[in-house]
């Protein structure tokens, strides 16, 4: 029922909403609990585990009971708590964990089954067979209980994440945070204001008294209108800070869109990294529930709520409220009901000496024992000394005391202590560094106090960064001491709920106990106690009394559980925000990616980059007929392949020789200048790194290039060698690999293509095998490598890559007038397995320079990196697995890579294993499969007969171990 | 006779206004990256101020004579751009040509500093990155360099293999900035 009075609603703007399908009517301001509740609608959700009946039981982000799903498809939010949720025109709102519906729920049979599923119950009950926990008994389980689910669509909704700095980082903005963010601004600091409502104000926005003689409210709209005239301020609201993390550095979501209807390029959330050099923590409290019999009903909440609904939303949440308490707040209540003219039926104070000077049924001494009525609240039982009394009530406010909101201090494994005389726990000083409590969360309750605190904690911030904040006239407020005596569970029979969310009642928790799971770490878990998505903000304080009082200790002897980020839930989607579909990871694309891309050509990952795998032809119908045939262009006229992709590294300095030597297995530093040589690379392990080939440009200047793989692990590597372990040598590096363009250019034509090029035409005798040096292509500056990875006459040419597609183009023309055109990755490996050329298939991190033939490469006249490593005596044996070649010899023709060998006539199990395939093809060449493989003492071994086994593909074919190098292996065609 | 044609890295993805935020491809400059060899800085800053009247800039900063402008590039490197290095350097840094190998983007107005705000973590508040301030940092999931060029505009420098990602997520970047303006 909406009252009269001036809240935070907008009377002049209704706003249309449903839920349950059923249209609603609000006002702009409202929640969609305060809106529901100004309808009448207290029955908001089932439980999770017993479904029972719950309406809303607070006013704030905490909210256990009343979680809806908002939204549909791809855009749906299960769990959304109905009192964040603001309203919106079309905003549409469904319960959840519900049969056919809310009103009539079939699994409500659950609570008639109560006294079996108490804690440990699953546990106990489903432990036979085995087998059928993860089959039968969990899914049959979750289907019962549960939360909102999601919809299973892929998310359609855009999230954000952002990065913000500032000198003070103030949390929350009611009397403290207000305060302390005045200071620190007019210090000078640069100050973020965080506040997790819509609104800035905090609590003095739910109570109604003054500040400097003005309504609190009012107070704080002005303070607010100061901070936000100010340049060094940021204020953002709808923003929960989740999380305190190393260095100043505070997690935040910022609820950009759930308030509206989602717009193009809005992003719903945003998750933002703050970072602060000092942090006011001014969040607050949390009122805490009483347990008692039934106090779970809807109509039975916070009494703060009760006050929030009242003052701030002008909603009365029942017709006749009766209160429920240890502490004065109850009192306070009362007194802002009977201003709204909502009839109070009954203030029950727990403290016998509790005195009130209200107009108001008053029980001293008493305690709620019970509720009535089922889907809502119809009356109370009394507990009082002469005996038991009902009062017929639709609503009751509860406050068993207030716990300060000190979450974000214990995130880096603080631990609170106990504070005897407010009956809670404390932040110490100095949990999180640079994060300074004050107000509430720091167990200071009058609003004068906080004021002050607020105060205190931006001068003493503002000091520590060298600011000198002003003392300023400080605002008259309310003083009163917080009178509170603990009362976490009122005696009787029935179930008691502490925790609402995940279902735990004092039972459970005393069950726990009895079993001896007295740890406060192990009752949680026994008993699911604060483990739901509202962490137990509002139960879990209560469960340790109880727990303590079960097991004869002492709270704080009895200890918390660990309070962890994040503060309110998180959606997984905002903190991986623009990180689905292409925003995975870049994408990296070569100069030549549009014209392949317009060639038909299907693309490879190869790490970041995209290479093409071949170049369809007209009437090709699979990739094989593409592949045979661009092997034949470089086996008989010319291909044209982009191998940009390689790394390549500039190396300069007087020392580049040195340098190189030291990295390389081989020798260097004797290369002559417009020469190329193959080079090896060591891990420290002596393990085989990398391979690639260097060419010496000048005596200073040496090229070198890498495994497209490993590009970045060489250029990190070289770095380390340099500053780490070589810092004497002279030597300066740089990557070239994006700024030049570079094709393969391969065949017995490769020359007569090139010399339409290039500006000075070349012929065998000044461009040997292994010559390299630079050249005008076309009147572009660029450098010309013969090098060869097909073992035909071979050249890689580089112009800058402005020039990329452009000369890419040129050379497919050119290429295809000579009978030859562009390659693709499935012929280039095609050509160097029938080359027997290693790529990381073979080095794959286990291998060494001997298991692929190449310890005659590791030179015995110099030091190297993994030269001693290389050398140890179990890396040398004979009998390791070596580098083969592999051919069909029998009926089976096929190959796979990944297939596993074996003797003749052996067993293929596991302990027969001689060795195994890295890489195959068909060779069109020579018409049939190749292998490289890994066979044991293989170097040893070639013409004998193996068995290749893929046991995956069900794959069993026999091969002639061979030399790894099937086509010219003299090599004259690459020197031709 | 065959001529080379050339493209820049972001042809034809760019330019991009939204909101209050606009993106576009710089003019493609001469970059060269320079390295003083071991011991020759001393040697380099005096050469580079009499060929260029450019002073070695310190980490994070940029040193500016008329169009060319010497920007610290990481450890131990600047990258000078906007003009061929001398040769009077060579004797005392490596010089590697890098022309081709960044795409350059600038982003200027009054919303770019929210936009770079979703994508790289540097604090870009005068106080910590004042005109003329450098970093080699991440733009979302790249390695890129930032440099203030002017009050409301921002040098961006990434790969440029990687052009068209660097494009698309200042584009997401600039349309969430856009909308929550609207």
């Amino acid at each position: 029922m909406r009252l009269q009075g001036k809240g935070l609603i907008n009377r002049s703007r209704k706003v249309r909403f449903s839920f349950d399908g059923r249209s609603y009517e609000g006002f702009e301001g409202d929640t969609l609990a305060s809106a529901l509740l100004a309808n009448g609608v207290k029955l908001m959700a089932r439980s999770f585990k017993y479904h029972r009946p719950r309406g809303v039981l607070t006013a704030g982000s905490e909210e256990p009971n009343a979680l809806v799903t908002v939204g549909k498809g791809g855009s749906q939010d299960p769990n959304m708590r109905a009192t964040v949720q603001e309203i919106y025109e079309g905003l549409e709102a469904v319960s959840q964990n519900r049969w056919p519906s809310l009103d009539f729920d079939v699994m409500g049979v659950n609570d008639l089954g109560a006294p079996f599923l108490g804690a440990g119950f699953y546990y106990k009950t489903f432990m036979w067979p085995k087998a059928f926990w993860e089959k039968l008994y969990e899914p049959v389980i979750r289907r019962a209980a549960g939360l909102g689910a999601i919809s299973g669509d892929p998310i359609s909704d855009k999230y954000e994440r952002g990065f913000a700095h500032c000198d003070v980082l103030v949390i929350g903005s009611g009397p403290s945070g207000l305060m302390a963010a005045l200071t620190a601004a007019e210090a000078g600091a640069d100050v973020i204001l965080a506040e997790e409502d819509s609104a800035l104000g905090g609590r003095l926005l739910s109570e109604s008294g003054e500040i400097d003689g003005t309504p609190a409210r009012d107070w704080a709209e002005a303070i607010v209108g100061r901070l936000d005239a100010m340049d060094n301020v940021r204020i953002m609201t709808r923003t929960s800070v989740t999380g305190a993390y190393d260095g100043g550095t505070y997690g935040a979501l910022e609820r950009v869109a759930h308030h509206r209807p989602l717009a193009k390029g809005l992003p719903k959330e945003c998750f933002w990294k703050i970072a602060a050099k000092r942090a006011v923590l001014a969040a607050g409290a949390l009122e805490r529930p009483v347990a008692f019999q039934n106090n779970d009903r809807p109509g039975v909440m916070m009494a703060s709520a009760v006050r929030a609904y009242v003052n701030r939303w002008n909603v009365a949440p029942g017709q006749a409220v009766a209160l429920f308490g240890n502490n004065d707040s109850i009192h306070d209540v009362a007194a802002d009901l009977l201003a709204a003219g909502v009839h109070v039926a009954a203030l029950i104070d727990s403290r016998a000496d509790a005195r009130c000077a209200l107009d108001v049924p008053f029980y001293a001494g008493a305690q709620a024992c019970g509720t009535e009525g089922r889907k809502a609240l119809e009356a109370v039982s009394i507990a009082r000394p002469s005996g038991i009394e009902k009062v017929q009530a639709d609503c009751l406010g509860m406050s068993g005391g207030w716990n300060p909101t000190l979450h974000l201090t214990c995130h880096m494994n603080g631990r609170p202590e106990w504070n005897e005389a407010i009956a809670a726990f404390v932040p110490k000083v100095g949990m999180v560094p640079g994060l300074i409590a004050a107000g509430a969360c720091n167990g200071v309750f009058s609003t004068a106090a906080c004021l002050g605190e607020g105060v205190g904690a931006a001068q003493a911030a503002c000091e520590a960064l060298g600011l000198k904040a002003k003392v300023p006239q400080m605002p008259r407020a309310e003083d009163r001491p917080y009178n509170i005596a603990p009362l976490w569970a009122v005696a009787g029979k029935g179930r008691a709920w502490l925790d609402f969310q995940n279902d735990v009642t004092v039972k459970d928790v005393k069950q726990a106990a009895v079993e001896n799971f007295r740890s406060v770490e192990h009752m949680k878990r026994y008993t699911t106690q604060g483990m739901a998505t509202d962490q137990g903000k509002n139960s879990n304080v209560q469960a340790l009394a109880v727990l303590a009082d079960a097991t004869g200790r002492g709270i704080p002897e009895t200890g918390t559980t660990t309070y962890r980020p994040p503060f309110t839930p998180v959606a997984i989607a905002a903190m991986a925000a623009g990180a689905a579909d292409k925003g995975f990871a870049p994408e990296r694309f070569t100069t030549s990616h549009r014209l392949t891309v317009a060639a038909n050509a299907p693309m490879i990952e190869a790490g970041l980059w995209y290479r093409p795998s071949y170049f369809p032809a007209k009437g090709e119908t699979t990739w094989r007929q593409s592949c045979d045939r661009e092997v034949g262009y470089v086996r008989n006229a010319v291909g044209v392949c982009d191998v940009s992709t390689l790394g390549k590294i500039d190396i300069k300095g007087k020392d580049a020789g040195a340098f190189l030597d030291f990295v390389y297995t081989n020798m260097f530093s004797t290369l002559k200048v417009g020469r190329v040589r193959y080079g090896l690379m060591l891990r420290e392990d002596g393990h085989v790194m990398d391979d690639g080939t260097t060419a010496r440009l000048a005596e200073d200047h040496f090229v070198m290039t890498t495994t497209t793989a490993a590009a970045g692990e060489v250029m990190k590597h070289m770095e380390f060698v340099s500053q780490g372990l070589r810092p004497d040598l002279d030597v300066r590096f740089a990557s070239v690999t994006e700024h030049w363009a570079q094709f393969a250019v391969a065949g017995p034509k490769a020359r007569e293509l090139l010399n339409g090029l290039l500006d000075a035409p070349i012929e065998g005798e000044s461009w040997p095998f292994m010559a390299c040096g630079n050249v005008k292509v076309a009147g572009v500056s660029g450098r010309l490598f013969r090098i060869s990875f097909s073992g035909e006459h071979a050249y890689e040419v580089a112009v800058p890559a402005r020039y990329g597609e452009s000369l890419f183009g040129e050379l497919r023309k050119r290429a295809e007038k000579l009978g030859g055109g562009a390659y693709g990755m499935e012929a280039l490996n095609v050509l160097r397995i029938e080359k027997g050329f290693i790529t990381h298939g073979e080095i794959h991190g286990r291998v060494t320079a001997f298991d692929i033939g190449m310890q005659g490469m590791m030179s015995k006249k110099k030091d190297f990196i993994g030269k001693a490593a290389a050398m140890r005596p179990g890396l040398l044996d004979e009998d390791r697995e070596m580098m083969v070649g592999l051919k069909p010899v029998g009926v089976v023709k096929q190959l796979t890579a990944g297939a596993h060998l074996y003797n003749e006539g052996a067993e293929p199990v596991r302990k027969n294993n001689q060795g195994y395939l890295t890489s195959v093809a068909f060779s069109p060449t020579m018409e049939t499969f190749l292998g490289l493989g890994f066979l044991r003492g293989g170097r040893a071994r070639h013409g004998e007969i193996v068995q290749m086994v893929d046991h995956v593909r069900g794959i069993s074919t026999t091969c002639e171990v061979c030399h790894p190098v099937f086509l010219d292996p003299e090599g004259e065609r690459s020197r031709d | 006779m065959t001529e080379l044609k050339a493209l820049s890295p972001a042809a034809g993805l760019l330019p991009l206004e939204i909101g209050g935020a606009a993106l576009r491809e710089d003019e493609m400059r001469q970059l060269t990256l320079v390295a003083p060899f071991k011991g020759k800085e001393a040697a380099l800053a005096k050469a580079l101020e009499a060929a260029h009247g450019l002073r070695w800039p310190e980490a994070g900063e940029t040193s500016v004579s008329g169009a060319v402008r010497l920007v610290w590039f990481g450890r131990g490197a600047a990258l000078l751009m906007g003009g061929e290095a001398s040769s009077k350097l060579a004797p005392y840094a490596a010089l590697t040509d890098q022309s081709d190998a960044w795409s350059c983007l600038v982003l200027e107005g009054a919303g770019a500093r929210d936009v770079l705000a979703r994508l790289t973590p540097l604090d870009m508040r005068d106080v910590a990155f004042p005109m003329g301030a450098t970093a080699r940092t991440e733009v979302f999931h790249m390695a890129c360099s930032i440099t203030r060029l002017a009050a409301e505009s921002w040098q961006i420098m990434g790969f440029r293999s990687m052009a068209k990602t660097l494009v698309h997520d200042l584009q997401v970047a600039m349309e969430g900035v856009a909308a929550r303006a609207s």
